[in-house]
């Protein structure tokens, strides 16, 4: 669901096919039926932006029906634990949760979804799923109103199609068998896009499939390294391996705060001060062991509020932004609301684009989204465009939509002027600090303190650029280091190592909250743990596991949380399904992946009352990484619109929301005061249509890494939009010709390909049409088209601000006969 | 590049060394002996293909200094040597006469773009980065909090670059400069 695996990542797929032909059962549900649907046993066609309705009725199924696993349920999950009594759910609340402020549409209190405690902290139980505030009995009653007739009147699907999905499910899920999910961002854009996933996520932990092989929820990620730079993160709002950026809103003004705020007491976060002080040990060197910590951390810059990509695209329309970097990224044609996106490049004073190309985002202060001329005499933004190193001509790391890292040896040198990003970030750190080498003020010292040699050692003799910096190197950082001797090493304890000739960590075990060690991403730690030992470039393939082949963070797991695996005895739930077990002989964990879990820790242990970090979690309690070690099928905190998952109506839809009265996401940044963010109001006639977007498999993104080359322009040569024969017959449109698609955000032309892979579906009683259309063209490159993006509004998601480019609504015309009496936008 | 057979290696040489047996006239003409595939003494470097994040292992051939095929690693456990469309075409996305390889610059409110040295880019950029800094940075909010930020800079990409480099632009950009918004396609 959510993805069209086959077209989006074809050779993925191709396992897929792999085991359907040894006999597992493939099912597509998808508003659009691909070449994914075309290879499942079974293809649901449903409403783009109803998923939650759809996913609640399996979860209502499997709790009515007695057909969860029940041994798994009860010892892997929060289902037993029993919620505060002060909890409302969307059933008091007609769709929205306890702790709602609508003065602020947001949930600033959500003490009401934590649980019931006792004297130590410890969350209290009821292992018979009896108690009416235990988890389970909280989900049975939220979930009563996702019916199969729900499924029938808000998806479109019909309910014995429905159930056979059911039926399907059910019959691989237990001891024996298991069953995997796989999505993409036909979930993540949407203005519930989390809730989505976690209705995945509770159903496949009511199904017994996390952390077993075959099992799991599979994000099947859109980049090369988009992984890599979520981990080791180029995101506002997170420090590397998943440590939160420090906000001024929050009581995070010393670093002893922060850790308060940020870590965990128990569970395996419970080490987050070894891993934030190794990281402002990698960062700032001798200044933090010198001075005292606090002073490491005041240098981090704190944010105050969202300052995601969208919303400093708002920031820059308004002038706030006055200079930007783009590495490798097109926000005038691959972003949502793309006008607006080029519009706010234009306030800009200045701006360094990177690429292989001249992109959209480079060029718009010159040509308009049809090719037309545009008046740069207006356009005040200077422009630097440089050329980028492509991933052949450099040496490096990309990770992964399995967490996987893998070397890329470097085949050539990049022509002309071209760089690699690491050349260029490295050589514009060095500029900086020399222009800043004789600042006296505070505000310049993080970065007169920023250690920064990355200098080769000995240049490449084949390459003609002598100062590539040395990937190597910036690998061992992130991997972690001594920065003083370890205990027992029998150097002088005094001694002082730099990044060059310090010993490297083993893993992330062995860092240390006191500053003696040093570590980029602590999750990454053990991806280079010896000279001459970078296992990102291993590449010995085994059939199975494959743990030579590549690093897989963290400390080169395969599946996470596979204690999971094992039943609460520490024993395979069954021979078939034999992944990790408890060696009672060597009173070890052991098995085909690395255990993730404490490799001594027997299955029966119990924690004494008020245990602290690892010690607070049992032998039986798979999730390590949460305080519980639970599996949370209900969130008791971090989600901003709910703890659990609900329905609300897309914020362009063409019906009202059947479940509640409340329409769409209570919390979703809907930006209604922008001019330039126009929605069409619910069931508006002008934009009837609901409308999705997606890839092809022949081209990229908005196209800066296809739409140059002739030998996939050949295969996809222009934009089309894909429209039932149903709605062409009412819209006087023919196969083959131009039409025009326009929202209130805009209007663009593609060719329109009438074809039965999109229907019309039955929504309450009434038709509704859907289109669908690729994203991947702009007026640049070899082949040119309208830009999709255009089209899409910016709406945001509450707790990722990701956009709804997934379903929204639109109308269609025929090119030729543009309608009277229509708005033009 | 490897040869791959269904048998094991043992029965592999033995069969071979059986066939061999009193054959001395080799089943190939003169000319089928010097012909051979191009790649056949390139230099094969490991890759990793550059679009989704699937992470298929290419063989890039490398022969007099230039990549002349990219192909799919045939040991890779991911794509067991099989590529998509795009995959396939990594060597024109690569060696293509479209790219940029000169910094181009593009003055405020200018109509053409400029051939400029890289040098002088880096340096006009580095002082850029330093003029918005010093006039955009804060250090404490107005009610005392301490933020020692900029919100006059901002940063999109790193969903298509290297593990180091996305390492590098945070630790500059946010760890020496105080940048916050640094972003890249993971938020879309």
């Amino acid at each position: 669901m959510g993805s069209n695996m086959a077209e989006a990542h074809p050779i993925a797929f191709a396992n897929v096919v792999k085991a359907k032909e040894r006999g597992a059962k493939v099912i597509h549900v998808d508003p659009h039926f691909s070449r994914t649907s075309a290879l499942a046993n079974l293809y649901v066609p449903t409403r783009a932006g109803s998923d939650i309705v759809f996913l609640g009725a399996i979860i209502r199924y499997l709790l009515e029906h007695n057909a969860y696993f029940h041994e798994y349920v009860v010892n892997y999950t929060n289902a037993p634990m029993l919620i505060s009594a002060d909890y409302k759910d969307t059933e008091d609340l007609d769709g929205i949760f306890s702790g709602f402020d609508p003065a602020t549409d947001s949930y600033p209190d959500v003490s009401s979804w934590d649980y019931q405690r006792d004297e130590h902290g410890q969350p209290k139980t009821d292992p018979t799923l009896q108690d009416p505030q235990c988890v389970f009995q909280i989900m049975r009653r939220h979930f009563a109103r996702y019916t199969p007739e729900m499924v029938e009147q808000t998806c479109g699907v019909p309910r014995e199609k429905w159930m056979q999905v059911v039926q399907t499910l059910i019959e691989n899920t237990g001891r024996e068998r298991t069953t995997a999910i796989c999505y993409a961002v036909g979930w993540t854009q949407q203005s519930k896009g989390v809730q989505i996933i976690r209705s995945a996520a509770i159903m496949q932990l009511l199904l017994g499939n996390i952390g077993r092989p075959g099992g799991g929820i599979m994000a099947l990620r859109g980049h090369a390294s988009i992984q890599g730079s979520t981990d080791v993160p180029t995101l506002y709002d997170l420090l590397a391996g998943y440590m939160p950026q420090p906000s001024a809103l929050l009581p995070q003004q010393t670093l002893a705060e922060y850790i308060a705020t940020s870590g965990q007491k128990t569970g395996w976060w419970s080490n987050f001060p070894a891993y934030i002080m190794s990281l402002l040990k990698a960062w700032y060197g001798e200044a933090i062991h010198d001075g005292d910590s606090d002073c490491g951390y005041c240098w981090l810059p704190k944010t105050v509020g969202d300052h995601s990509h969208l919303v400093t695209s708002y920031d820059m329309l308004d002038g706030k932004i006055k200079g930007y970097f783009l590495f490798g990224q097109n926000p005038a044609a691959g972003s949502t609301n793309s006008r607006m996106q080029r519009q706010a490049l234009e306030q800009l004073d200045w701006m360094v684009v990177r690429d292989l190309y001249e992109v959209e985002s480079a060029a718009f202060w010159y040509k308009g989204p049809k090719g037309e001329p545009v008046d740069p005499k207006k356009v005040k933004t200077e422009v630097f465009l440089l050329p980028a190193a492509a991933s052949t001509e450099k040496e490096g790391s990309f990770t992964n939509t399995q967490r996987l890292l893998q070397w890329r040896d470097k085949a050539v040198d990049p022509p002309g002027d071209a760089r690699s990003d690491l050349w260029f970030v490295y050589h514009l750190g060095k500029r900086l600090k020399e222009l800043y080498a004789d600042s006296k003020a505070p505000k310049d010292r993080p970065l007169q303190a920023l250690t920064w040699d990355y200098d080769a050692t000995e240049p490449d003799p084949d390459s003609r650029i002598p100062d590539e910096p040395d990937a190597l190197l910036i690998l061992k950082e992130i991997n972690g280091y001594y920065a003083r001797p370890p205990e027992g090493s029998g150097e002088s304890p005094e001694r002082v190592y730099s990044l060059r000739d310090a010993p490297h960590v083993p893993n992330f075990v062995a860092l240390k909250g006191d500053g003696s060690t040093a570590c980029g991403s602590w999750i990454y730690s053990g991806v280079y743990p010896e000279p001459g030992n970078n296992r990102a470039a291993s590449r010995i393939p085994d059939g199975y596991t494959n743990l030579q082949w590549g690093f897989s963070w963290p400390a080169n797991r395969r599946i996470l949380y596979n204690r999971a695996s094992a039943d609460p005895q520490g024993r395979p739930w069954s021979e078939r399904k034999k992944y990790v077990w408890w060696d009672e002989e060597q009173k070890k964990w052991t098995g085909y992946d690395i255990p993730d879990f404490p490799a001594n820790k027997a299955p029966d242990y119990t924690p004494p009352p008020g245990a602290k970090g690892m010690d607070a979690i049992s032998g039986s309690d798979p999730f390590i990484m949460k305080p519980d070690g639970r599996g949370w099928l209900f969130a008791p905190k971090g989600l901003k619109d709910g703890p659990l998952p609900a329905h609300y109506e897309p914020a362009e839809s063409p019906v009202h929301n059947a479940l509640y009265k409340q329409q769409s996401n209570p919390v979703a940044h809907y930006y209604r005061e922008r001019k330039d963010n126009a929605l069409a109001p619910v069931g508006d006639e002008r934009y009837p249509i609901v409308i999705t977007t997606y890839r092809l498999t022949e081209h990229h993104l908005s196209g800066p890494m296809t739409r140059w080359m002739p030998w996939l322009n050949a295969l996809q040569p222009e934009l089309f939009a894909e429209l039932s024969p149903e709605l062409a017959k009412e819209q006087h449109i023919k196969h083959g010709e131009r039409i025009v698609i326009s929202t209130p955000r805009g209007e663009i032309e593609a060719r329109a390909m009438v074809t039965r892979r999109l229907r019309p579906l039955r929504i309450q009683g009434r038709m509704v049409h859907q289109i669908g259309l690729p994203f991947h063209w702009g007026f640049q490159g070899k082949s040119k088209g309208s830009i999709t993006n255009d089209l899409a509004h910016m709406v945001l998601e509450p707790n990722v601000s990701i956009e709804e480019a997934k379903a929204f609504t639109c109308n269609v015309r025929p090119f030729q006969y543009p309608q009277a009496g229509r708005d033009s936008h | 590049m490897q040869e791959h057979s269904l048998l094991p290696e043992v029965v592999q040489t033995t069969i071979s060394e059986v066939m061999q047996i009193g054959s001395t006239v080799q089943p190939f003409s003169k000319e089928s002996l010097e012909k051979a595939p191009r790649i056949r003494d390139a230099k094969v470097v490991h890759s990793v293909c550059p679009y989704c994040a699937v992470g298929c292992g290419l063989n890039v051939y490398v022969k007099d200094g230039k990549v002349i095929d990219i192909e799919g690693n045939p040991d890779s456990p991911i794509n067991h040597g099989t590529l998509c469309p795009k995959g396939s075409a990594t060597f024109q996305y690569t060696v293509n006469p479209s790219r940029l390889t000169q910094v181009l610059y593009r003055a405020p409110y200018s109509t053409h773009w400029e051939v400029k040295s890289l040098a002088w880019a880096m340096e006009q950029i580095a002082q850029r980065v330093k003029k918005t800094r010093d006039e955009t940075f804060v250090d404490y909010l107005p009610d005392g909090r301490e933020v020692n930020h900029t919100l006059g800079i901002a940063s999109l990409g790193g969903a298509t670059l290297d593990v180091e480099e996305n390492y590098l632009m945070k630790k500059l950009l946010t760890g020496g400069l105080g940048i916050v918004s640094i972003e890249n396609q993971a938020r879309i």
